[in-house]
């Protein structure tokens, strides 16, 4: 491992931290504008997590070790997240550490921490959004996977530094696979990020919250950590299906300043997704809890779909 | 994979939207959402077969197209949209098995006619082969959406897009019917959605509902 | 090439003079002399292909050969004789208030389209084109069979269209598939949907293909022939239709859809050295056969009683030509002339019986040979005809047939000889006391027409008794046609 690569490797991450909140921002002003409303500032969310980090945080009597080190470990897991995901350069030092199943057991790994801390402290709230959490993360999981297998099918691999690189520097070719898997994967990363068609992230209905219900417990730092690792999240599948689907402008190379290079190219495609991402879930409405495993079971079908497809007609 | 040229790869991303829209048909609840999703259906249907013209330099199938375009995403449509206001139809219709069952069978149907056309599109020389066995997966979705809805109107937009399906499967095996059949199979899909419309009238006229559990009485052994 | 042009172009000029005439009072006359001018039509046809061989006309586009000619002059005979029956029959059912003027507009008009996309299909040689006039002809009936609209007509009619079009849709995906197969040999264009190019090249046609072909082709066609179990629409359609249409349905439209189920098998037979679709055939043929039979036993319903015994017939029709040969064959050909001409005069029988009493119920019927001796015996003596008493023609065939399966498919013979059995048990059963015992039938309005039911029945006997050298001759190479 090369220092250059371990820089460019740093960098990485260092852009994802940096960004991942601007992200959430634009979604919002992006949603709020397309909704008629006035928009907060673009910079709101580093202020909150600026101001949960200067407050003193308070923890229930009841709460066990695990509801302290969850949000550590949530976080953590998602900056390691950041620097398997090819976001900016897919030659890199970290990403060869782990292929795309790994990364799913990472997101797997946060998603049962933050459930156990949920039910840790014991109220009816925390269990009740770990219990719907946790069901659709078992619907959400295999569709993941299933877009993942796809598109390693067409490179024939499951090191997603490896897919990228294929498919961006294949000659150009359309794999009809990936336009199925495309969808299959929107609709997951919906489900998981706590979007609109299944989760509503701007409210505190009880009736139909699911990742704002197993926080509610949290305060100060913890809760900042645990809304910057949300935002890393985001960013993160972001990332993931810009690589995979949308794979121009990623530098090949480890080369740090490939990594610099590819920065604005980056930030381009994450500001038309977060576009797009407003604006689904402005046309859409939030769905009833139950009608989720449908949703979800559509992803799950495409994706399959798409690996039927790629076998047929990629032979 | 680098040896299909440009058009086909369009083609064969046509052909996944074509079975893509027949799963959203079969999951689609909401009655005229289905109309325009069957008039989706009918456009792509009808640029893969101009592109397949293009490509092969077959020039009876831009009739085809031209033919597939005004009739499927025009007229049809619109015979549906205008008979869906004037019975006032616009229910929601709900399948006799529930939708996530039924896309599992539709997967299961799925794998079973892309492995019922690889013998098949291996002696097929066009460049279009392995889109046959989409053709045939849509063929087999609309037969299944026909089976599962027991509203008049999805029943009869099953039955076109299956219609679709098997147009598909002519282009994509052998680059179209020879122009003859292909006028008459569409002359009579057009007889056929005229009969069918003067036909819902009357039962409407005899129910007040299209709803087809009013049309269970013939049974045998009365 | 004329008279092709003539038999074709009379029925369909005469749906569009009907349909502009409207109802007047000589609409069933004109509809009556149309179809005459159509049976002339078909024999000048006739005699020309027995004197001079068989035709290719119109670019190559309609081929006769024994084989067709004779489903042509049958359908034409057939829509003859119904035209005379619905005269009275349709007078009736307007005067007792079930059709109106409009609805008889339609019923005219479309009976002669619907001669028209048969004797289309006949002559096609084009199987495309073949496909296209089986669909129409759905179409041209599905509106007759609601024409009552009451709801057991509805709801036939929209079975019948579902059902048959969802079949005719496996043809056409089965025509796709023949064509993709054909193309390879034959080049693309018009010329390889031709049933003649088709069949001159069927040794090198791809037999995989063929095969799957075939059983898309036999399901979509079997749906039409109401062959089990894709027989469903078919007693809904005869007993809730008007009875002429009942007539034509049964006599004619199961024969044609069965003509085009053997042009296919014939292909299939060059094409795939194995008994495939032989055993397909008698497989689907056997098993309609004994659900019939099983099935007429419970029928209540009188016209439904004997649409099960049209699929009864079917089956062994499909069993025959499944069997293959030239005595099986000969005979399937025999059975079809048979079976069309005495189940259309026992349609046109039932339909002034139903008048008669009133009802189409079994139980409602009772004493028909004490009001009118000629309908009752009409009734009665076709009913033995098809159950395939000697001397009509039906028991020459099925004697025929029977004795092919015990040299040739022994294992099938116990079960077509039970079939046969128990159909005759169930049917006799039933039909005794219609004919005779204490009556409960009124006189109608006007003279039933009985002549087409002794000129069917008369030709059936025909046929039992003494097959003129000339038809021997003509069947026998038809049967050499097929194989």
């Amino acid at each position: 491992m090369n220092v250059g690569g371990f820089i460019s490797q740093l960098l990485q991450v260092l852009i994802a931290l940096a960004l991942a909140p601007l992200l959430v921002g634009w979604v919002n002003q992006c949603r709020a504008w397309l909704q008629n409303k006035s928009a907060p500032s673009l910079l709101l969310p580093y202020r909150t997590i600026h101001k949960l980090f200067i407050k003193d945080a308070v923890v229930a009597d009841t709460a066990s070790p695990i509801f302290r080190i969850a949000p550590y470990i949530v976080f953590g897991a998602m900056c390691c997240a950041a620097a398997i995901v090819p976001s900016l350069a897919t030659d890199l030092p970290f990403a060869s550490a782990a292929d795309a199943i790994a990364l799913v057991g990472l997101f797997a790994l946060a998603r049962v921490f933050v459930a156990l801390a949920a039910m840790d402290t014991g109220t009816a709230f925390g269990s009740l959004g770990a219990r719907r959490e946790m069901f659709i993360g078992f619907l959400a999981e295999p569709a993941l996977l299933m877009v993942l297998f796809t598109a390693s099918l067409i490179s024939g691999s499951t090191s997603l530094p490896t897919i990228v690189d294929t498919l961006a520097h294949r000659e150009f070719a359309i794999y009809p696979s990936l336009a199925f898997a495309g969808v299959a994967f929107t609709m997951v990363s919906l489900a998981e990020n706590a979007r609109v068609p299944v989760d509503n992230p701007a409210t505190h209905l009880e009736l139909t919250m699911i990742h704002e219900a197993m926080i509610l417990e949290y305060s100060a730092r913890h809760l900042a950590l645990i809304e910057w690792a949300s935002a890393m999240k985001l960013f993160n599948y972001s990332c993931i299906g810009l690589a995979l689907f949308f794979p121009f402008g990623i530098a090949s190379g480890g080369d740090w300043l490939g990594v610099v290079g590819a920065a604005p190219t980056l930030v381009a495609k994450l500001a038309i997704g977060g576009f797009a991402l407003a604006l689904i879930e402005t046309l859409s409405a939030k769905m009833r809890i139950f009608r989720a495993p449908e949703f979800l079971g559509t992803a799950f079908l495409l994706a399959v779909l798409g690996m039927l497809v790629n076998l047929l007609l990629g032979s | 994979m680098t040896a299909i040229p440009f058009y086909a790869q369009i083609i064969n991303l046509l052909a996944a939207l074509l079975l893509l829209l027949s799963f959203a048909m079969l999951a689609q609840r909401r009655v005229l959402s289905l109309v325009n999703l069957f008039a989706m259906q009918g456009l792509s249907l009808a640029l893969s077969t101009a592109i397949v013209a293009y490509g092969t330099a077959q020039p009876h199938l831009y009739w085809s197209a031209g033919l597939t375009f005004v009739l499927k995403v025009f007229l049809l449509p619109w015979l549906l949209h205008r008979l869906i206001r004037q019975l006032d139809v616009r229910w929601d219709v709900e399948g006799l098995i529930n939708i996530p069952t039924t896309m599992l069978i539709g997967i299961v149907l799925v794998v079973f006619s892309f492995n019922l056309a690889v013998p098949i599109s291996e002696l097929a020389s066009t460049v279009t082969r392995s889109t046959l066995g989409i053709a045939m997966a849509c063929v087999m979705l609309s037969f299944l959406m026909m089976i599962t809805r027991r509203k008049a109107i999805p029943q009869v937009i099953g039955f076109l897009s299956m219609e679709n399906g098997l147009f598909f499967a002519a282009t994509s095996a052998t680059y179209g019917m020879p122009l003859v059949v292909e006028l008459g199979i569409a002359l009579d899909v057009l007889v056929g959605m005229l009969i069918l419309g003067v036909f819902f009238f009357q039962i409407r006229e005899q129910f007040d509902s299209l709803d087809l559990k009013h049309l269970e009485k013939l049974k045998e052994g009365e | 090439m004329i008279e092709i042009l003539a038999v074709l172009g009379f029925p369909l000029l005469g749906a569009l003079l009907l349909a502009w005439l409207g109802a007047r009072p000589n609409a069933p006359g004109i509809n009556v002399a149309v179809s005459l001018l159509t049976l002339l039509a078909a024999a000048a046809l006739t005699a020309r292909v027995i004197a001079e061989g068989p035709l290719l006309v119109l670019d190559r586009q309609f081929f006769v050969d024994p084989f067709n000619v004779f489903l042509v002059a049958l359908t034409a005979l057939v829509g003859f004789t119904t035209s005379i029956f619905s005269r009275p029959y349709m007078r009736i059912e307007e005067e007792r208030g079930r059709l109106t003027p409009a609805k008889l507009r339609l019923y005219h008009s479309m009976y002669q389209l619907f001669n028209f996309t048969m004797l289309l299909a006949l002559l096609a040689n084009n199987m495309g084109i073949l496909w296209v006039a089986m669909e129409a002809a759905t179409l041209t009936t599905v509106l007759l069979v609601s024409l009552y609209r009451t709801p057991a007509s509805l709801e036939a009619a929209w079975k019948y269209f579902i059902l048959c079009g969802v079949g005719i849709a496996q043809a056409l995906f089965g025509t796709i598939l023949l064509y993709f197969a054909a193309e390879r040999v034959l080049g693309a264009g018009g010329g390889a949907l031709l049933w003649t190019e088709l069949n001159a090249v069927k040794g090198q046609l791809e037999p995989t293909v063929l095969s799957l072909a075939f059983v898309f082709l036999l399901v979509g066609y079997g749906t039409k022939t109401g062959l089990v179990p894709l027989h469903n629409w078919l007693p809904d359609a005869h007993a809730e239709g008007p009875t002429p249409v009942s007539a034509v349905l049964s006599g004619l439209l199961l024969n044609v859809a069965l003509y085009a189920v053997v042009r296919c098998k014939v292909l299939v037979e060059g094409s795939v050295h194995t008994s495939f679709a032989r055993e397909l055939m008698m497989g689907f043929g056997l098993l309609s056969v004994v659900v019939a039979a099983f099935m007429l036993s419970r029928q209540k319903d009188l016209k439904r009683l004997f649409a099960y015994s049209s699929i009864e017939h079917m089956g062994i029709i499909t069993f025959a030509f499944g069997m293959g040969g030239p005595i099986a064959n000969f005979a399937g050909l025999l059975h079809m002339t048979a079976h069309s001409l005495t189940k259309s005069a026992i349609f046109f029988a039932v339909g002034h019986a139903t008048q008669k009493t009133g009802t189409q119920l079994i139980d409602g019927m009772r004493g028909l040979i004490t009001i009118s001796p000629m309908m009752g015996w009409g009734l009665m003596l076709g009913s033995l005809a098809i159950l395939g008493m000697p001397p009509f023609g039906i028991f020459a065939s099925e004697f025929l047939i029977l004795i092919t399966a015990m040299r040739e498919q022994p294992w099938a013979t116990p079960f077509l000889l039970a079939a046969l059995a128990i159909a005759f048990a169930a049917v006799v059963s039933k039909l005794q006391p219609i004919v005779f015992g204490e009556t409960n039938a009124t006189r109608l309005p006007h003279r039933p027409a009985m002549v087409p039911v002794y000129t069917h029945l008369a030709l059936v006997l025909m046929l039992g008794l003494w097959i003129p050298p000339y038809l021997a001759q003509w069947y026998r190479q038809a049967a050499r046609l097929i194989g």
